[in-house]
């Protein structure tokens, strides 16, 4: 996995993410009502779709760190949250982007806008935590909090919900449609969740990387002070 | 079971002898209440829109409060390491500090209900009751919740700040109900009619007591 991540990926990430780009600029079809500015979509629904994929990381590390205490999997469940926040903040900036012209608005208490910046705090405040428990406690706080709060969003989607929402269905309507007519525009929106697919697992692996080292100097270093 | 009512018994005897706890919700509840209602024109129908929000703003900050302080106790002294060394279940640690909690919650909403009704000019009809049973079981989710997130808190650095950051955006689903059941009764709707707010705040408040008991032990190990 290793030789994988440090040769192949990094390449494979930047091709996919240069051909979605072309595609978003350049091969795509401008969307006929909603003009030049619906491209941002490519970027901003891959966004969100990472974004729920780093809280199922978070999950997933957190639960398996409670069952086997292993240490690698609390770096994964971190490493995923602090992607949740990253992936998170820019689709909670690319949205009001696309929102003002199109909406008229930057910003509007619709469903899946309050869901999406409710998910950012929860996994703010799992980052804060982490920061000031440090250690195995902090690992076993933040597993905890990493559970609950994804077991909370599942609510949180549905509770907003009975607000109210005006947030366009893109990826599929109630009558099965789908809001991108094109075939072209689908293609392009696929192209970039692989893109951002890739990127996820690179970033994910780098910083994962990055806590073991970090895990290893801090066990040296109390090594040290203890001969 | 025994153990558990042991333990409520133990924390309300704190309280007792105290009165603290009970009286910094009691105050901080009304003091919610009185600055949000300088917050709306008494006088426009928007204070009429406000009062469910209002209300149940009032029941967040009281009860995020009420959890900060359950745990502090137990800090005090090391009171938690001399409850984790006896011979008792951590589940019922848990249940017994979620009860205990959500009772001195639920008597101090016996305070500020009325209040409530009476500052924010709400028709006193039979409805209210719905409105009581709503808070009730709103409390019971915070209560669960919040005696999970507080034994986490209050081990860390920033204790005050972080158990109030953890808790409100988890809490936004009862919350949400809440809000919705009490506009439903205040404007006229019959029991029935808040029926499912209420129904999906028992759900979620059984979902909190079930993931709180199961995850407590690893909160509390050492």
């Amino acid at each position: 996995m290793r030789r994988w991540f440090d040769t192949v990926h990094p390449g494979l990430t930047l091709v996919a993410m240069a051909a979605a780009i072309f595609f978003v600029f350049v091969y795509v079809p401008t969307d006929r009502d909603q003009g030049i500015i619906q491209r941002i979509f490519y970027f901003h629904v891959p966004l969100a779709m990472m974004t729920y994929l780093s809280v199922a990381t978070v999950a997933l590390g957190s639960a398996v760190y409670l069952w086997r205490r292993d240490r690698a999997w609390d770096r994964v469940a971190h490493g995923a949250a602090e992607l949740g926040v990253l992936f998170c903040s820019l689709v909670l900036i690319t949205g009001p982007i696309w929102g003002k012209p199109v909406w008229g608005t930057w910003w509007t208490w619709d469903a899946r806008l309050t869901a999406t910046l409710i998910l950012w705090l929860i996994y703010a405040g799992y980052l804060l935590l982490r920061s000031v428990a440090p250690g195995e406690q902090g690992a076993r706080y933040a597993a905890v909090l990493g559970l609950v709060g994804a077991l909370d969003i599942p609510g949180i989607n549905r509770a907003v919900y009975w607000l109210r929402t005006i947030h366009p269905a893109v990826i599929q309507n109630r009558d099965g449609s789908t809001g991108l007519a094109d075939p072209r525009m689908q293609l392009a929106f696929v192209v970039c969740l692989i893109a951002f697919a890739l990127l996820f697992a690179w970033l994910l692996w780098i910083r994962t990387e990055n806590l073991r080292l970090q895990d290893s100097v801090e066990e040296l270093r109390q090594r040290a002070l203890h001969t | 079971m025994r153990e558990i009512l042991t333990l409520v018994r133990k924390d309300l005897d704190v309280e007792v002898r105290t009165k603290e706890t009970l009286a910094s919700l009691l105050l901080l509840g009304l003091l919610t209440l009185l600055v949000l209602s300088f917050a709306f024109d008494p006088t426009s129908a928007m204070r009429a829109e406000a009062a469910p929000g209002a209300l149940w703003v009032a029941v967040t900050f009281a009860g995020v409060l009420a959890l900060g302080r359950a745990f502090l106790i137990e800090r005090e002294n090391d009171c938690l390491e001399g409850l984790l060394a006896s011979p008792v279940d951590r589940g019922n640690i848990y249940l017994a500090k979620t009860l205990s909690t959500f009772v001195l919650m639920a008597i101090a909403q016996l305070g500020i209900v009325p209040v409530f009704v009476l500052f924010f000019d709400v028709e006193p009809t039979p409805a209210l009751v719905g409105v009581l049973a709503a808070v009730m079981l709103g409390v019971l989710g915070l209560a669960a919740l919040g005696s999970l997130l507080a034994a986490i808190a209050v081990r860390t650095r920033a204790r005050e700040v972080l158990l109030p950051l953890l808790m409100l955006p988890l809490i936004v689903p009862a919350f949400i109900a809440g809000v919705r059941a009490t506009q439903d009764l205040l404007a006229g709707g019959s029991l029935a009619a808040a029926q499912p707010w209420l129904g999906s705040m028992l759900a979620i408040d059984v979902i909190f007591l079930v993931v709180g008991w199961l995850l407590f032990g690893a909160v509390v190990e050492e």
